[in-house]
């Protein structure tokens, strides 16, 4: 066997290549840097890359080809508007990880340890979360153009073993923190399995592992169809993990809980464009062909996470696990963009991650405002009166609600609306329908908060809403506004996803 | 077509004036009525230059527009928000800003003692300019702004004394039944754009060629419903009597002159609709008909000066709406009548104002008498005004009155014959009550206490009325002389303007002497009745079924009640206990079910991995088999 040397197409992979360098950078300054300098470094480090990575996506924005890397990562509108989605949220979540009064002092220290206390005593702050974000976001990057299911799985390691770490690093709740990190690496290993079996099984079916060959195999039709639906079947249950749709969405509440805020919001938006990204290629690219036997499996998927989502929120006393089944709740939504196998399907479907990702940051942004002294308060009834103390800070986390729930003029509307007419255009009409009475019952849960806040007496317990750091204050501004602007002027950004997205086969 | 730029001052500056003057505030007390008089005079100056260009370019050109900004861009639906100053507005830009302005002057003096004249002249420009608006807005949607500028402008003019629960009340009920003639004109943009695609006039009138006659005949129905509430005519006449709550003047612009005619503009302006739905136009001479008469019949029958002139009002828009309905040989006939009316109609209405002046704010005609003595000029100016409205030549009404008894003859057949004896038995109704009104106003011996002090009205009071009465007597033989009107308006109509000489029942000449004995028996009856017998000074009550109906305003308040009004209050109050039980009621139940729901499905998060783990297993076992039933 003789070595073939890869041609690549540097331009093409200059996104991800610049957040890896980021990352591998960010690494050495933790090792030969003095600690002082390393926050402002690591921080001026990670903006940096995450700008340079869309300067560069945008050089070559309008090219499409599939031989970027040999043929395993497809170029094309679709990847493009999702890796520009990627980078924005990142940018974003990065302002939020850039406040470290949520993170601990050291990750290595045993809860309740003298080194623990130690730690804290110095003000020692964890910059190796920086890295960590920049290796997860390369993965995120990876994830959605990949064609080829071994890259596949290598892109979903890379974005997954980073989170599993930065899981773990709250300040507060230490030990819960651990609890939902290990939790998360274990259940994610596991899923992984799963994941790799279905390559295998598809490998066995089509003697191939690249999307197009797995494609012409099913049209060919000469494969062991026992070994295809195997094959469907766990490659999703992997994918349907990442994105928490039920019943493989178990890990969501508790990480989402443990982890610390920053990262919920990061982990929240961006991971859910990346793995929605890769469905959608996979099934628009590899299964379109399948589509009558992975179909009323995926519809009965996406009935369910909608409706368990709506439902389970209701009876939350936390935030942030409220927020946890609202994603799951979301995910079912979305799957309705991919179970509509079509160009509006896709189009409605790359609307609506952008949405609830900015929204989603936003509003985690929001929760990591509000604290006692000990930290920060996640539980609702303490949330109570809020808007009488805070009213600007209560509004805007209002507006998420309000977007969440698709009440009209938020982004979260022209979202829903779009992703249902594309679901009930393909002919799934009990979507369609349990959509809207999920939606409705969703709303339930959102607007309670509101009125909690707003018309409820404040509690006297030394909760308030701190002074957001310049940083936090951006991060909220921009996806408030985006929010409104989405949800006022749609029209441009639709228009140019129409013309943008599609997936090159 | 022509454009400028200069049609919007039409508008700009009445606006500008009600502006200022009610953001101002008290610190324009001593010179807003100055402001507002003169926005008023300067809107009037333009429209007159406007007027000179006009005239100064070829028939063909004389229509100018102008386009402001792109109003409404949504997909297809692109609204453009522009003016259009064609031989049709033209007349009304001059007549809402002329007997306008000569109103503004005569308020100055009218409500001087008012200590909110301000606001008073705020509210007049401010229904200056939304009738200005009206009346050049080049589509539906742009009328529609000012049509509902205007009904905003009355309601706070019928209010404005609105320290009186009465005249609040009067001022709402106008409002409410504004608001049904206006979800008519909502109804007629909407189905205009659902069938024809557009909502301006030249867009409307080009598709309306190719469009289905039903289609027409809906958003013709729709417009007079629009017509019927803005101009009181039958069935949505009833606000007009209580209208005259506010103050004089308002009556005399708003409620006789101008807004009160926007219902025969919209209906001119749309011949090109009516004219293709040949049964839309035949409700409309319907609905003319009636309100003619029935107007008429109730201003027989009053005693309250201005409810009086209001119901002679609704009675005189009758005959335009009825003439507009009668196709291409009406409209410009139409329209003169219009122009006529609203200066006799504007100069009795201000007499009254005078003798009210003069008599303490009293309204009560059996309470007058005698008061040519006591206000000469007054006496003259409404006489002038009262022997145009009846219709004696050469004053207005003859000529326009006239040409629409004559119009009515000949739209021909048993149809004919039917219009015309309305018009005349109108003519004869018209000429009774009017005439009652004279004589109980001004020749009757005097029925007034002895501590009444009748006197003439200042100058700047008088000054209006005399100008108005000049028009009266002109105006008439102005327009109609070579037919000069009728030739004018004739580009607005298209080709089909000129054709209507052909057929005649009767000869003109047989019209006006069947028309001048009509009202020769009217003011017969009426000095018989009234001149040569005692006047009671309290209105008799042992009077006829007849006239007890018609002092009821033939029970059209009765009718409203018990039709729409009750059975509206029930239908509420169904609607809100169904709200209440049914809506509110599923909203619970659904938050409780859900509530229960998520209580029992939140259990299966117990936290341990383990069991996380098996529910992935199972779940993945699930789907493999859910795949596999599909597959087999």
């Amino acid at each position: 066997m003789t070595f073939v040397n890869p041609v690549l197409n540097y331009a093409q992979l200059a996104p991800i290549l610049i957040v890896l360098a980021g990352a591998v950078i960010g690494v050495l300054i933790e090792a030969f840097a003095p600690r002082e300098a390393r926050h402002s470094s690591q921080l001026f480090i990670s903006t940096f890359a995450l700008v340079a990575a869309f300067a560069a996506l945008m050089t070559v924005r309008t090219q499409s080809s599939v031989d970027a890397a040999m043929g395993s990562v497809a170029f094309d509108g679709a990847a493009v508007l999702i890796q520009a989605s990627i980078l924005i949220i990142s940018f974003l979540a990065i302002f939020l990880i850039a406040d470290q009064e949520n993170f601990t002092a050291m990750a290595a220290a045993v809860p309740g340890s003298e080194e623990e206390r130690q730690s804290l005593q110095k003000d020692l702050r964890v910059t190796e979360v920086y890295p960590l974000t920049l290796f997860a976001v390369a993965g995120m990057l990876i994830f959605p153009i990949a064609t080829d299911l071994i890259t596949l799985f290598v892109a979903l390691e890379i974005l997954s073993l980073p989170l599993y770490l930065m899981a773990g690093l709250s300040r507060r709740r230490r030990l819960m923190s651990q609890e939902s990190a290990l939790k998360y690496f274990l259940l994610g290993a596991f899923s992984s399995a799963f994941f790799l079996f279905g390559v295998a099984y598809l490998y066995g079916y089509s003697g191939t592992i690249t999307l197009i060959g797995i494609q012409e195999s099913i049209v060919g039709g000469s494969g062991n169809d026992i070994f295809l639906l195997m094959g469907i079947a766990f490659l999703a249950v992997g994918l349907l993990f990442k994105v928490g749709a039920v019943p493989f969405h178990a890990w969501t509440p508790d990480v989402y809980q443990g982890a610390p805020t920053a990262i919920t919001g990061f982990m929240a938006a961006a991971t859910k464009i990346a793995a929605f990204g890769a469905i959608l290629r996979i099934f628009y690219v590899g299964f379109a062909n399948a589509e009558w036997q992975w179909k009323p499996a995926l519809v009965a998927i996406a009935i369910i996470t909608m409706v368990f989502g709506s439902v389970v929120a209701i009876t939350q006393r936390d935030v942030k696990r409220m927020l946890a089944y609202s994603s799951i709740a979301h995910a079912g939504f979305l799957l309705a963009g991919v179970i509509a196998l079509s160009k509006s399907g896709l189009d409605s479907s790359i609307f609506y991650l952008f949405a609830y990702g900015v929204a989603t940051l936003g509003a985690f942004a929001v929760v990591t405002l509000v604290r006692d002294s000990a930290g920060e308060v996640t539980d609702l009834n303490r949330w109570s009166g809020l808007g009488k103390r805070s009213p600007l800070i209560a509004s805007v986390f209002s507006l998420y609600l309000l977007t969440f729930a698709g009440i009209p003029l938020t982004s979260g509307f022209i979202g829903k609306f779009s992703i249902f007419s594309a679901a009930y255009e393909s002919g799934s009409t009990a979507i369609l329908i349990t959509g809207v009475l999920a939606s409705a019952i969703a709303a339930f849960f959102y607007i309670r908060v509101i009125v909690l806040m707003f018309f409820k007496d404040p509690v006297e317990d030394g909760t308030s809403v701190v002074i957001p750091s310049a940083l936090t204050t951006i991060a909220i501004a921009v996806s408030a506004t985006l929010t409104i602007l989405l949800g006022v002027f749609p029209a441009p950004l639709l228009n140019f996803i129409e013309t943008t997205a599609f997936f090159i086969r | 077509m022509v454009t400028s730029s200069s049609l919007i001052y039409l508008i700009a500056l009445p606006l500008f004036g009600a502006l200022t003057l009610l953001l101002a505030g008290r610190r324009a007390d001593k010179w807003g009525h100055l402001l507002g008089t003169a926005m008023s005079a300067s809107s009037f100056g333009v429209g007159l230059y406007q007027l000179s260009q006009m005239l100064s370019r070829p028939t063909e050109e004389r229509a100018i527009s102008q386009k402001l900004f792109t109003w409404i861009d949504v997909a297809s639906f692109q609204v453009d928000a522009g003016l259009l100053l064609d031989q049709l507005s033209i007349c009304f830009v001059l007549l809402i800003t002329g007997v306008g302005t000569l109103i503004h002057i005569y308020s100055i003096s009218y409500m001087s003692h008012d200590e909110n004249r301000r606001r008073f002249f705020a509210y007049l420009n401010l229904f200056i300019a939304a009738m200005l608006l009206l009346v050049l807005g080049d589509s539906y949607l742009t009328l529609y702004v000012g049509w509902e500028g205007v009904g905003l402008a009355s309601y706070l003019l019928i209010g404005f004394w609105n320290q009186k629960p009465a005249y609040a009340t009067a001022s709402k009920k106008a409002f409410v039944m504004n608001r049904v003639g206006d979800m008519g004109l909502s109804f007629a943009i909407m189905i205009a754009f659902a069938t024809l695609g557009t909502v301006s006039f030249a867009g409307v009138k080009e598709a309306s060629e190719g469009a289905s006659e039903t289609a027409l005949t809906a958003i013709g129905i729709m417009l007079l419903v629009a017509a019927a509430g803005k101009s009181a005519q039958f069935p949505l006449q009833a606000w007009l009597g209580d209208a005259m709550a506010g103050p004089t003047p308002v009556s005399a612009l708003i409620h006789a002159a101008t807004m009160v005619t926007a219902g025969v503009y919209l209906i001119v302006r749309s011949n090109f609709i009516f004219d293709a739905a040949p049964t839309a136009q035949l409700i409309v001479v319907i609905v003319g008909a009636i309100t003619l008469l029935f107007g008429a019949v109730i201003g027989t029958a009053k005693d309250d000066i201005k409810k009086a002139l209001a119901a002679s009002t609704m009675s005189q828009i009758g005959y335009m709406v009825l003439c507009a309905g009668l196709g291409p040989a009406g409209y410009a006939f139409a329209i003169m009548h219009l122009l006529t009316h609203g200066f006799f109609k504007a100069g009795m209405f201000l007499g009254a104002g005078s003798v009210m002046h003069g008599m303490n704010d009293s309204v009560d005609m059996r309470r007058y008498g005698g008061l040519r003595k006591f206000m000469p000029i007054t006496f003259i100016t409404f006489g002038l005004g009262y022997l145009a409205i009846i219709g004696v030549p050469p004053f207005a009404g003859f000529y326009s009155k006239d040409l629409i008894i004559e119009t009515a003859f000949n739209a021909g057949g048993f149809k004919g014959i039917l219009l015309g004896s309305i018009t005349l038995l109108g003519a004869v109704i018209t000429a009774f009550y009017m005439t009652r009104v004279m004589i109980l106003t001004f020749t009757s011996p005097k029925r007034w206490e002895e501590n009444q002090h009748p006197h003439e009205s200042p100058f700047l009071m008088w000054f209006p009325m005399v100008v108005l009465s000049i028009g009266s007597v002109t105006s008439g033989l102005l327009f109609y002389r070579g037919d000069a009107l009728a030739n004018w308006l004739n580009p607005v109509f298209g080709d089909h303007g000129k054709d209507h000489h052909e057929e005649h029942l009767f000869e003109p000449i047989v019209v006006s002497a069947m028309a001048l004995t009509a009202v020769a028996i009217g003011v017969g009856i009426a000095i018989m009745k009234y001149q040569l017998s005692e006047i009671e000074a309290v209105a008799p009550q042992n009077v006829s079924i007849f006239t007890r109906i018609a002092r009821k305003d033939l029970l059209q308040d009765s009718f409203n009640e018990s039709v729409f009004m009750r059975p509206g209050q029930a239908l509420t109050r169904l609607l809100v206990k169904g709200d209440e039980n049914v809506v509110d009621g599923a909203v619970r139940g659904i938050g409780r079910t859900a509530l229960g729901a998520g209580a029992t499905l939140r259990r299966s998060q117990s936290g341990f991995a383990r069991s996380y783990a098996a529910l992935i297993l199972i779940g993945a076992v699930v789907l493999i088999a859910g795949i596999w039933v599909v597959t087999l």
